[in-house]
């Protein structure tokens, strides 16, 4: 926990119109952490991303990248610090994964998109750090999904941001691909310095793999530490209570009848 | 890329190529000594020098301006809505710009009493007939957000603009009636040197705009969101494409009547020649497929005495007709857009 304070917020409400989801929601994401995002269905978390990614305003409060209001900044400024990976993956025809990956240097390009050589290098970087390198020339139609989940990924890596928030990136994968996407964006949270944090029901990665959790609770606000703290303390039992589930120390959870 | 450079340069020279065809061939065809010395040859032109100078040069421009514009419009229409099957005629925008032109053309006592010629009349009103459809389908889109649906709402807009339209015709006098039933054929003839202005200025306009897009359309293929979070303003590059489009469609509609399917379909064709979905290549490529495509049209329809008096509605729907069903049936140009 040296890294130095990426995100900061401070009593963020967040929510549509009038419907507040959550609200004083103090978080602080560090440099070379990977932290996820645990929650119910429902209780917000892509609602809480999509504000800290700035393309939702807060209903109140602030938040902070790099000591940038988030909400206040010009979007262009904004893409160089923040990077979002979404639920919605489009498999777009004729677009190869390079292609795909070049998209990512759009804020740091000119108004014609052209690459310098530093821009054709972070993708080629991101590439790599990603293990898609090998796909370079393949149409992302005919990648599976868990390679298609790879190169969005690479795609925000080639943003070259401090910060980098993801949503759900394990949906729909298999144990094996879960794993790798985590430990991948661990291993790039630790090499390049960035805070990286991403939403996922896998409890069990989120313990094992993940330097933090962060546990979004309604009006209860957030909860923030280490998945030891969060099983010690008992907070994580609360964040999933009435659903049924029960934690031993270990963090092995069991479904009571 | 220089493959792409090469292609381009070779689709280039297939229009030059098209357009001095264009000027050479029809009712009489003139050779192409005499074409040269209609434009290069000091002295009064002969007959046939009248004749390349005053219908035929007008013609084969207004081709080109007419194809590339609705190839232009037709691929920001797709990128726009991340639709296949998005594209100037489909939308209803074309009906929008028809009933514009139906009002001018078959209601003339309304208008007749304002100082502007026929012709500015027709270009103004196809404008806000094709903007004020593209003003409708935009709203549908945010309310629904689903490809499908957003393409039977345009068909529905485009039927109910329609009846209007028929309404009109239905009460339009004979000899009003009978020039809207032959614009509504299509043609690129409509055009004389004089009138040229009137539609290559909006059509440069546009076209101008929509080259500007060629980055944020890239970023767009991600999704809204994610083209957001790249720092897109996706707002202003969706409302510029619109625009762009709806002054395409509607400036071509009023000068060369509602021609089907070209701005659909030269999209897919120049994504299959490129094999690339990069913008920045496709806008070039569209408007040099867009404007071969129109030129050749054109040119059958004159070329060939057997096909005199066949509307040139008939050839780009029997040319556009087949994309359309290709894209469908192989649907691998195109991915999901979810």
């Amino acid at each position: 926990m040296s890294g130095e304070m990426v995100l900061t917020s401070v009593d963020l409400a967040i929510g549509h119109g009038k419907v507040r989801l959550a609200e004083g929601l103090a978080v602080q994401l560090r440099a070379g952490s990977l932290t996820a995002l645990l929650g119910p269905n429902g209780v917000g978390k892509s609602t809480l991303l999509n504000t800290l990614a700035g393309l939702q305003a807060p209903l109140d409060g602030q938040a902070f990248v790099t000591g940038s209001n988030i909400h206040a900044m010009p979007a262009k400024e904004r893409a160089r610090k923040i990077a979002l990976v979404s639920t919605h993956r489009p498999s777009v025809a004729l677009l190869t994964v390079e292609a795909l990956v070049g998209l990512g240097r759009h804020p740091w390009t000119g108004p014609w998109g052209r690459f310098s050589a530093a821009d054709a290098e972070a993708v080629e970087r991101a590439m790599e750090q990603a293990g898609v390198l090998h796909l370079r020339t393949r149409n992302m139609e005919h990648c599976s999904d868990g390679e298609r989940q790879k190169v969005h990924i690479a795609r925000a890596l080639a943003q070259e941001t401090p910060l980098m928030l993801l949503d759900e990136p394990t949906a729909f994968l298999d144990l094996p691909n879960r794993a790798a996407i985590v430990r991948l964006l661990r291993e790039n949270a630790l090499k390049a310095g960035r805070a990286v944090l991403f939403s996922t029901h896998d409890l069990q990665l989120a313990l094992d793999l993940c330097d933090r959790l962060l546990l979004l609770r309604g009006k209860d606000g957030v909860w923030q530490g280490t998945p030891q703290e969060a099983l010690r303390s008992g907070e994580l039992q609360r964040t999933f209570a009435g659903a049924g589930v029960q934690f031993d120390a270990e963090g092995t959870h069991r479904f009571l009848h | 890329m220089r493959k792409a450079i090469g292609a381009l340069a070779f689709l280039g020279l297939l229009v030059l190529l098209l357009a001095c065809l264009g000027l050479m061939a029809g009712s009489t065809s003139i050779p192409a000594a005499s074409v040269w010395a209609a434009f290069f040859e000091r002295g009064t032109p002969d007959a046939m020098g009248a004749v390349v100078r005053e219908v035929r040069l007008p013609e084969v421009l207004t081709a080109i301006l007419a194809g590339s514009g609705l190839a232009v419009g037709g691929l920001l229409m797709q990128a726009v809505f991340r639709n296949p099957l998005a594209g100037p005629g489909v939308l209803g925008i074309t009906s929008g710009a028809s009933l514009g032109v139906a009002v001018v053309v078959l209601a003339q006592p309304l208008w007749s009493f304002l100082p502007v010629s026929a012709g500015m009349m027709t270009t103004l009103a196809a404008l806000i007939g094709a903007l004020a459809v593209l003003l409708l389908i935009v709203l549908a889109d945010r309310r629904l957000g689903d490809a499908a649906t957003l393409l039977i709402v345009g068909l529905m807009v485009g039927y109910f603009v329609s009846a209007f339209t028929s309404l009109l015709q239905a009460s339009g006098e004979a000899r009003a009636l009978k020039g809207f039933v032959l614009w509504g054929m299509g043609s690129f003839a409509g055009t004389t040197l004089a009138d040229l202005p009137m539609l290559a200025i909006p059509v440069l306009m546009a076209a101008a705009v929509a080259f500007t897009l060629g980055k944020p359309l890239n970023a767009l293929m991600l999704g809204e969101q994610e083209a957001a979070a790249l720092g897109v303003a996706t707002g202003r590059v969706r409302l510029l494409a619109i625009a762009s489009t709806g002054v395409l469609a509607g400036s071509i509609t009023a000068w060369c009547g509602p021609i089907a399917f070209l701005g659909l379909a030269v999209p897919h064709v120049a994504r299959a020649l490129f094999r690339t979905a990069d913008h920045r290549l496709l806008l070039p490529a569209v408007v040099l497929l867009g404007a071969a495509l129109a030129l050749a049209c054109d040119l059958l329809l004159r070329a060939f005495p057997a096909m005199h008096g066949v509307p040139l509605n008939v050839v780009t729907s029997l040319l556009g007709v087949p994309v359309v069903l290709w894209v469908l049936i192989r649907g691998r140009n195109w991915g999901t857009r979810s």
